[in-house]
């Protein structure tokens, strides 16, 4: 926790005690998955950005839907990083932990830095928990979590109390506790409560019991700070200095599919997405079901194929086909990915990577479908691939996605990955009416090449080599079209050897042709030798691990890809104006061997695969030693980074 | 969750589909390409009266299309003058039913084969069915893999002796139709391709349907599996093993129609007519909504042709996946305004000054 001042006896609201200002904290609610933590840390970012705080967020939960209860493998957490200025990552570790049972404590505390502030439920420190856990003795009493400051609460045993009332059950009654978290939590740290309160209100509308008892609970904890001694100061975040604007909070998948329908908005298409459940891409799924008034047909499919061909079959329908997905899913699909590529139909693929391979880490993320998006396929099989680098940005790219399969008649594949698609940020709602124009041109006229009045499929483009678009029910240009080599022009099925050589290279041309923004370099002194590259959701790491090298007084430049395919055309240019290119990654090293291969440059990769997000301190350590080795001081002596920096 | 009772009109399986008034003839539904089946493959009967039929249906040829997976069936669509899509192993019922829901102003054939259709695209063609999605799904068993160059099929006898099973095939063989009854399609019917009349009349009857058809078309393949079907043609052995399936008459066949399908303990037995009394035979209703009528037909006889149901076993309504995932979106837009800037805002915004 970053401290500025500390201004005794400052008044807040109804509050006399002294108010500390910080201007960032970390908080990493943490239970039982039955705790409901992810809903606390999702109530307390609503609170925190009505507040007008930068915030992330990094939800952390089992694959399992009930793993044990009181067991390691069941604890979920949600971390949420806030602060006045604006942020770059969900934080790398708490300042607070809320633990709600020993399994939350043992398996978080490894994270809290000597200092840090643990607030633990009480009630949930019984000799069967402890021992469920391996813990001998009761570490909230044998001195062992010294060097923090502790905090006992007995939650359960409050919140029973406060909603006694209402006269549930015991069990339903402390069911209540995490809401009695989260209301001692938004008095610590001057969180606005009518937000939640309307919430509960409307979460449990046709249980008005539960509605009251959750309500009771938050007030209750709320006034437990605020009555008893036993938190001696309170903390303000003040709200943050962000470009002007009407601002949300916003999940990944949830900008993900707004940017679906909005594309289908703006190309005037419907849209048909075509899924199957599977984590961490299934509430793009159940987003998108909402949004029928928006001429969203959703299907959920029998299996992966089905999803990705009824979405393929609507695009030959002219409709806008998605399919959403993860990694495993991408695997089933591949083969209709190439039937796109040889039909030259517009379809979006969605895959919200996980940790892999095969099952691999469900919950977790991981960059490792990279190589597979590119070339995961059979034969010559280009595919455009973008890759969105926040939450928010996963609107726009879905719309750049959209762009470039109505454009180019291709399939684009859009990779996402866990961390982005469930951590949310502050969004500036975009203007609705200034959004791309993505309107098509299905073809209406004969086209052949030799004047004769009929229509060939594979007459293309001079400019983009897009094809045209003709959709069944237009007349006179009835064409068949499929999997086997095309005859170029006209479409028909053709083996001769000169002509498939033709094709592979005007396929490979059309991506390679693709138009993308060049990829802007952040060097603020313009003198930096060394530039952090990384693509995907390691952007804010990366950034805030810059921000830590460039505060210590050394030069880092960066930059990050959200076009993997085809790359930016400035990017050999830009990896050529340093002498050391360092590329993070949370798989191991796919970027690099694709910019080794492509540009014949020396990268230096960092790769960690640990299904967690970078922390922005490890990449500010590599980056310091990257620098280090590329320019020695004059001294000898290393440069050394702030370790308690500007993030 | 509650079941939604969707009010939907009853229609038929071309309503939605623009007429014309052009008479087309045959070629007309002719493309330009080359028919390349081998020399006396079934496929090309096939081809020739679907070619005769379209005529009849009356509706614009450019709203007719054809998707096929692979197999030698799956290139009928390159034979079609109508729009196709030739797609890959097995999945033509999924690429078909995304266009069955995109378009309604389509009349959708997926053509299929017994290895594309019950091997590598068995869990499409259930899941087509059950869920009723409006395409006419034409499935040519050949009961061998012919492209491959013959090996045995998933409706291959048991003990097949091809490429690949030097000491004959280990497998038991699917029944199409109980297949398909056991999805609980709404339209299942079974053809020959010899017979023109009777493939016409089956094909007609599938096209009117609204929902899913699933039609079986015993279809010779003279290159790996001649004569599959020989018994059925021959003029003899046809009459008593073929039983024609005739809506509201009794079930009858033999030269002299003197067999007859009866009620049996589980299920339906044959009996000679001189030795039954006439009001214990089964009278033909493909509109009996439990399935498990038309599935009793289809267990006649067996892999051995003894005796071979050939007509319409079950035609039943039941909404169609593509209309109530229509009547959503209808329902959804009667109720709410597609604002985009009102969804991108939310209801929970604040605002930097
Ligand atoms: S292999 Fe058999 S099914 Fe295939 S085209 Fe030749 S005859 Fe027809």
């Amino acid at each position: 926790m970053s401290t500025s001042e500390t201004t005794p006896e400052q008044t807040a609201g109804d509050r006399t005690r002294p108010v500390e200002k910080l201007d960032r904290v970390v908080i990493r609610f943490a239970g039982d998955s039955g705790d409901g933590m992810q809903l606390t840390g999702d109530r307390f970012t609503s609170e925190t950005a009505a507040f007008g705080n930068d915030l992330a967020t990094l939800p952390n939960f089992p694959a399992e839907i009930r793993a044990p209860q009181g067991t390691i493998p069941g604890v979920s957490s949600f971390q949420v990083h806030f602060a006045d200025y604006d942020i770059l990552t969900p934080g790398d570790r708490p300042d607070v932990l809320v633990v709600m049972n020993p399994a939350a404590l043992k398996a978080n505390i490894g994270d809290l830095p000597h200092g840090g502030t643990i607030i633990a439920n009480t009630d949930e420190f019984t000799k069967r928990n402890l021992a469920k856990v391996g813990y001998e003795t009761n570490p909230l009493d044998d001195g062992s979590l010294e060097p923090y400051q502790v905090h006992k609460v007995a939650m359960s045993t409050l919140t029973r109390g406060a909603v006694e009332q209402v006269g549930l059950g015991k069990k339903d009654a402390e069911r209540a506790k995490n809401m009695f978290a989260l209301g001692l939590l938004s008095w610590m740290y001057h969180r606005p409560t009518e937000g939640t309160e309307k919430f509960l209100r409307t979460k449990f509308a046709r249980k008005p019991d539960i509605a009251e008892a959750n309500i009771l609970a938050f007030r209750a904890g709320w006034n437990y700070g605020e009555t008893t001694e036993a938190f001696s100061v309170t903390y303000d975040v003040a709200p943050a200095k962000l470009p002007p604007g009407q601002y949300r909070q916003i999940t990944g998948n949830t900008a993900l599919a707004y940017g679906i329908v909005a594309a289908g908005q703006r190309s005037g298409l419907p849209v048909v997405l075509g899924s199957y459940p599977i984590t961490p891409a299934s509430d793009i799924l159940h987003e998108l079901s909402k949004h029928k008034a928006f001429d969203v047909t959703t299907i959920q499919a029998e299996d992966e194929i089905a999803g990705i061909g009824a979405a393929l079959g609507a695009s030959y329908g002219g409709a806008l086909g998605v399919t959403s997905t993860s990694g495993p899913g991408v695997a089933l699909k591949s083969e209709t990915i190439g039937l796109a590529v040889m039909t030259e139909l517009p379809l979006i693929v969605i895959d919200v990577q996980r940790g892999g391979p095969s099952t691999g880490l469900p919950t977790k993320t991981e960059q490792a479908d990279l190589l597979q998006a590119l070339y995961g396929r059979n034969g010559e099989s280009p595919v455009p691939v973008v890759a969105p680098r926040s939450p928010g940005d996963c609107f726009d790219m879905a719309l750049e996605a959209a762009r470039i399969a109505l454009t180019y008649r291709t399939p684009v594949i859009l990779l996402s990955d866990g961390a982005i698609a469930n951590g949310s940020e502050p969004w500036l709602i975009p203007d609705a009416d200034k959004l791309p124009d993505l309107r098509v041109q299905f073809a209406s006229e004969p086209n052949a090449m030799d004047g004769s009045n009929e229509f060939w499929p594979y007459v293309r483009d001079t400019e983009t080599l897009a094809r045209e678009w003709a959709v069944p029910g237009t007349a006179g240009l009835e064409h068949r079209i499929g999997g086997l080599e095309k005859a170029d022009n006209r479409g028909n099925i053709s083996y001769d050897p000169d002509n498939h050589d033709r094709m592979v290279r005007l396929r490979q041309a059309k991506i390679d042709g693709i138009k993308v923004p060049d990829v802007e370099v952040d060097d603020p002194t313009g003198d930096a030798r060394v530039l952090a590259l990384g693509w995907g959701s390691s952007f804010g790491p990366i950034g805030a691990a810059c921000r830590r090298v460039r505060s210590s007084g050394m030069k880092i430049a960066q930059a990050h890809l959200q076009y993997l395919n085809p790359l930016p055309a400035n990017l050999g240019t830009v990896l050529e104006s340093y002498d050391v290119v360092i590329v993070p990654e949370m798989n191991l090293g796919q970027l690099a061997t694709v910019l080794r291969a492509r540009y014949l440059v020396d990268i230096r990769s960092y790769t960690k695969v640990a299904g967690l997000p970078f922390k922005a301190a490890e990449l500010a350590e590599v980056f310091t030693d990257v620098i280090n080795d590329s320019e020695p001081s004059a001294d000898g002596s290393d440069a050394h980074v702030l370790t308690e920096a500007v993030e | 969750m509650t079941a939604i009772d969707l009010g939907l009109p009853k229609i038929g399986g071309l309503d939605g589909v623009p007429t014309t008034d052009e008479t087309y003839k045959a070629k007309d539904f002719k493309s330009d390409q080359e028919v390349r089946w081998c020399p006396g493959c079934g496929d090309y009967i096939v081809l020739n009266t679907m070619q005769a039929f379209l005529p009849s249906l009356g509706v614009k040829r450019e709203n007719i299309v054809f998707v096929s997976g692979i197999g030698c069936s799956s290139r009928f669509p390159y034979y079609m003058n109508t729009y196709g899509f030739h797609s890959i192993h097995g999945r033509a019922p999924a690429i078909a039913t995304g266009l069955a829901v995109a378009r309604p102003d389509l009349s959708v054939f997926v053509i299929t084969g017994d290895g594309d259709a019950l091997s590598i695209g068995g869990n499409h063609l259930i899941h087509a069915l059950r869920r009723n999605v409006n395409v006419k799904i034409l499935l040519f068993n050949n009961r061998i893999y012919g492209l491959t160059k013959g090996q045995y099929s998933p409706t291959s006898e048991e003990g097949k002796i091809t490429k690949s099973t030097p000491m004959g095939s280990l497998d038991h063989p699917f029944n199409p139709i109980s297949l398909a009854l056991g999805a609980e399609a709404t339209f299942v019917a079974r053809a020959l391709d010899s017979d023109k009349k009777g493939l016409s009349e089956v094909l007609t009857a599938a096209t009117q349907h609204r929902g899913s058809a699933f039609v079986e078309i015993y279809q010779n393949c003279p290159i790996f599996n001649d004569g599959a079907f020989d018994v059925l043609k021959d003029k003899d052995e046809s009459a008593r093993r073929i039983v024609p399936l005739r809506p509201g008459e009794p079930i009858t066949f033999g030269s002299e129609n003197e067999y007859a399908v009866v009620r049996g303990e589980f299920g339906f037995d044959i009996a000679k007519v001189a030795d039954i009394d006439a009001s214990s035979i089964v009278t033909h209703d493909p509109t009996i909504q439990d399935p498990s009528y038309a599935f009793a037909l289809s267990r006649i006889g067996g892999q051995d042709l003894s005796h071979t149901p050939v007509g319409i076993f079950r035609q039943v309504s039941r909404t169609t996946y593509d209309d109530a995932a229509r009547a959503q979106i209808e329902s959804a837009r009667k109720t709410q305004e597609p604002d985009l800037q009102a969804l991108l805002t939310g209801n929970d915004t604040w605002t930097v000054a």
